[in-house]
């Protein structure tokens, strides 16, 4: 008998495989990656050795295009895409910051405007987290019952602005459309109908024995790690700190308003496990609901394009501005050189900060629960690959 | 030839033949049915209306559309897979489920097979659905089939105890394997339905083996064989067109298969819950399907509202939760029987 001599398997990060392991490509075109993800897995049976991410299959030059329109507001767009989720949080994070450049001040009316659109914009993204959140543990009906209430929220924009997922509304200095009339009844008639079907989701997939079981004490990530890798959102509340940029940072007028962030508190398991994750989405679409109904209330009138710039030509400088996306700090980083075009714009996207802390977490788990603990930290692949 | 066709008519071949293809003759309309009726379930469970344009009637035609389809797609083989392997596997699935046919009692008329060890048989045969999973996922050369097939022999090699033991207490009392015998030792109306005596160790044995037979079935919440969202398709990954629907018809030849089982031991199989009303053959098929079709309802429903469980936490409900209480309901029905 011959002895043959194969070379050792290695992984793409370099790591030889011990004969009882082998390597399990998950993604990019796997159900629960939630969009173009594609993990390595290092396997022992069922048991995850190790999780390396592989990513960038979504890339689109965001940063690049940026730098290459003829000016600023054209920027927008690409921010719709970046998060095609949270479109609306994206655009305001980049006007926010277009604006700090210019020293510009928006009328209070558009102030009000952007809050409720960025609070009807978290649900919606809580939404589609929370509802693929159960199709990713195999529960499939809440799933269909969050896109029915995310359909509400997706009215009420297609309304104000024509646009369903890319909206490319809020603008610097401004927004692209007036509210439509009788906006404000239809928002209180959706929170009116939308209060309920929290609870209904809560019956229906929360509270239910398995998907506890299935979640808790599962992808634990204690509030020093994710302080150390730079987490934000509710992958940092769930882990038990109280930071939200709302509060912490204030922007716009978040301050007016009554609320208080949720934060992860280890009801069923350890504090900062996937069902913590989740609970946190759940607490904070009631959070929003609120704000908006705080919001619907104190519309002053005015104009909303009265503040929007002809010319957009800030002085040379640069400025980082953060605001709060549903997945966490959404920072837009921009420099201008005093052209029409930015000479710089970076992104700090929260949903790559997070996935960096996913091989963390997954080790030692078994396959089942890197889909849950991936879902859990919510990812957004046209976010992490800009 | 007309004597030729009188010997063969008069031959055992021939009435063998077609009492083995009776069931095809319920379990294609069925299949077809019940697919239908899952869409039709899980869509108004989800505030949708699910398939509504073919055929006109709230879509009643869709599978039939769907067969035609699948019928007409390219079979597709893996360059890397064990050819034979391959082809074999969706058969031997089929013909797993489909053998079980044989010995369940549609009614008083008609039994496949009235053998003395019928339930033995049905329990036997369908463990050979088991080999034909294994078969499909190592032959398809993939990593995510091999992960499908292993999950599946262990969840039905395990699940396989528990619903034994539990059906063994319907034997005890009843003395016999024999399927359409303890039909008729549950006649005489509803209290004399297995399920009811010697309560509550009986209908707790019954409820072990329900639970138990979702997971033979791959039902959710035991349906980690084949969770999409972990293993993309589990063992059929790899099938594509006829052979995938051969699967797909087998899962619900099986789920009716252990409704059926269910519904003959602690519900009285074909016989009327009225006593003498609504009794004799007829009726006896309508009362059998109907508590059938119960079950696999209730498959479905559980199958739209429950999340999947991992598999170390279905090993969990196999071995520490369902057996033990399979061997308490077996030594309770014991000790009054002998009390």
């Amino acid at each position: 008998m011959i002895e043959t001599q194969t070379a050792p398997i290695k992984t793409s990060t370099g790591r030889v495989l011990r004969p009882e392991e082998m390597v399990l490509n998950m993604g990019p075109q796997h159900p629960s990656t939630h969009g173009v993800l594609r993990l390595e897995l290092v396997v022992d049976g069922e048991i995850v050795v190790d999780v390396i991410p592989h990513i960038g299959y979504l890339h689109r030059c965001f940063e690049k295009h940026a730098e290459h329109m003829t000016n600023y507001q054209q920027v927008i767009p690409y921010c719709d895409r970046m998060d095609y989720l949270a479109s609306m949080n994206m655009d305001w994070a980049y006007a926010l910051a277009v604006e700090k450049l210019l020293g510009l001040q928006v009328p209070d009316r558009v102030e009000y405007i952007r809050v409720i659109m960025a609070e009807l914009q978290r649900i919606a993204s809580h939404l589609i987290a929370l509802g693929t959140y159960g199709l990713d543990v195999g529960a499939f009906t809440p799933f269909l019952f969050c896109f029915r209430d995310r359909e509400g929220i997706l009215d009420l924009f297609e309304n104000t602005c024509g646009a369903r997922l890319l909206y490319n509304y809020i603008w610097v200095g401004g927004l692209s459309h007036d509210l439509p009339s009788g906006f404000i009844d239809k928002a209180r008639a959706f929170c009116r109908y939308f209060r309920p079907n929290i609870k209904e989701l809560n019956d229906l997939l929360t509270y239910n024995e398995i998907f506890i079981k299935r979640t808790a004490n599962v992808g634990v990530l204690p509030a020093e790690a994710a302080i150390a890798y730079g987490c934000s959102g509710p992958m940092l509340r769930g882990s038990g700190v109280d930071w939200d940029l709302r509060r912490d940072d204030p922007y716009s007028i978040y301050k007016k308003f009554q609320w208080q962030p949720q934060i992860g508190r280890g009801e069923m398991g350890t504090t900062g496990d996937c069902w913590d994750r989740y609970m946190v989405r759940v607490r904070e679409m009631e959070q929003s609901l609120d704000i908006i109904e705080q919001a619907l209330g104190g519309i002053p009138p005015g104009d909303v394009q009265s503040a929007v710039p002809r010319r957009i030509r800030p002085n040379a400088g640069d400025v980082y501005v953060r605001s709060e996306s549903p997945r966490g700090e959404i920072g837009f980083y921009v420099i201008s050189d005093g052209s029409a075009t930015p000479y710089r714009v970076k992104a700090r996207s929260p949903a790559f900060v997070n996935l960096s802390v996913c091989p963390e977490i997954c080790k030692g788990y078994m396959i089942a629960d890197v889909v849950a603990i991936v879902g859990s930290i919510d990812i957004v692949l046209g976010e992490v690959d800009r | 030839m007309e004597q030729l066709l009188r010997s063969l008519i008069d031959s055992d071949i021939f009435v063998y033949t077609v009492m083995a293809a009776l069931p095809l003759l319920w379990i294609l309309p069925y299949a077809l049915f019940a697919v239908w009726l899952e869409r039709k379930v899980s869509a108004h469970m989800q505030d949708r209306l699910g398939p509504m344009r073919v055929g006109g009637w709230h879509g009643w035609a869709q599978t039939i559309a769907d067969i035609l389809k699948l019928i007409q797609k390219e079979d597709i083989v893996p360059a890397a897979a064990d050819k034979r392997l391959h082809f074999l596997a969706p058969f031997i699935v089929f013909v797993g489920s489909y053998a079980a046919y044989a010995a369940i009692p549609f009614s008083s008329a008609f039994i496949g097979s009235g053998i003395n060890i019928g339930l033995f048989y049905i329990i036997a045969v369908s463990a050979l659905v088991t080999v034909g999973i294994l078969m499909a996922g190592w032959s398809s050369n993939n990593k995510w089939s091999l992960f499908g097939a292993m999950r599946s022999a262990a969840q039905i090699v395990s699940y396989e105890i528990p619903s034994t033991l539990a059906l063994l207490t319907v034997v005890m009392l009843a003395g016999t394997l024999n399927l359409q015998e303890i039909n008729r030792l549950q006649a005489g109306g509803l209290t004399n339905w297995f399920i009811f005596r010697k309560f509550p160790f009986v209908a707790i044995a019954f409820v072990i083996s329900f639970v138990a037979s979702l997971a033979e079935t791959n039902r959710t919440p035991f349906d980690i064989p084949e969770a999409e969202s972990e293993l993309v398709a589990g063992y059929h990954t790899e099938y594509s067109g006829m052979k995938f629907a051969l699967f797909f018809l087998a899962e619900y030849a099986n789920m009716f298969a252990v409704s059926a089982i269910s519904a003959t031991l602690f519900l009285g199989g074909w016989r009327s819950p009225l006593k003498k009303l609504m009794s004799g053959p007829v009726w006896g098929a309508f009362w059998f399907i109907s508590k059938g079709m119960f079950f696999v309802f209730v498959q479905m429903w559980l199958r739209w509202t429950l999340p999947r469980l991992r598999v170390d936490q279905l090993m969990y409900v196999s071995w520490k939760v369902l057996t033990p209480w399979a061997f308490a309901c077996i030594f309770g029905v014991g000790l009054w029987m002998v009390l």
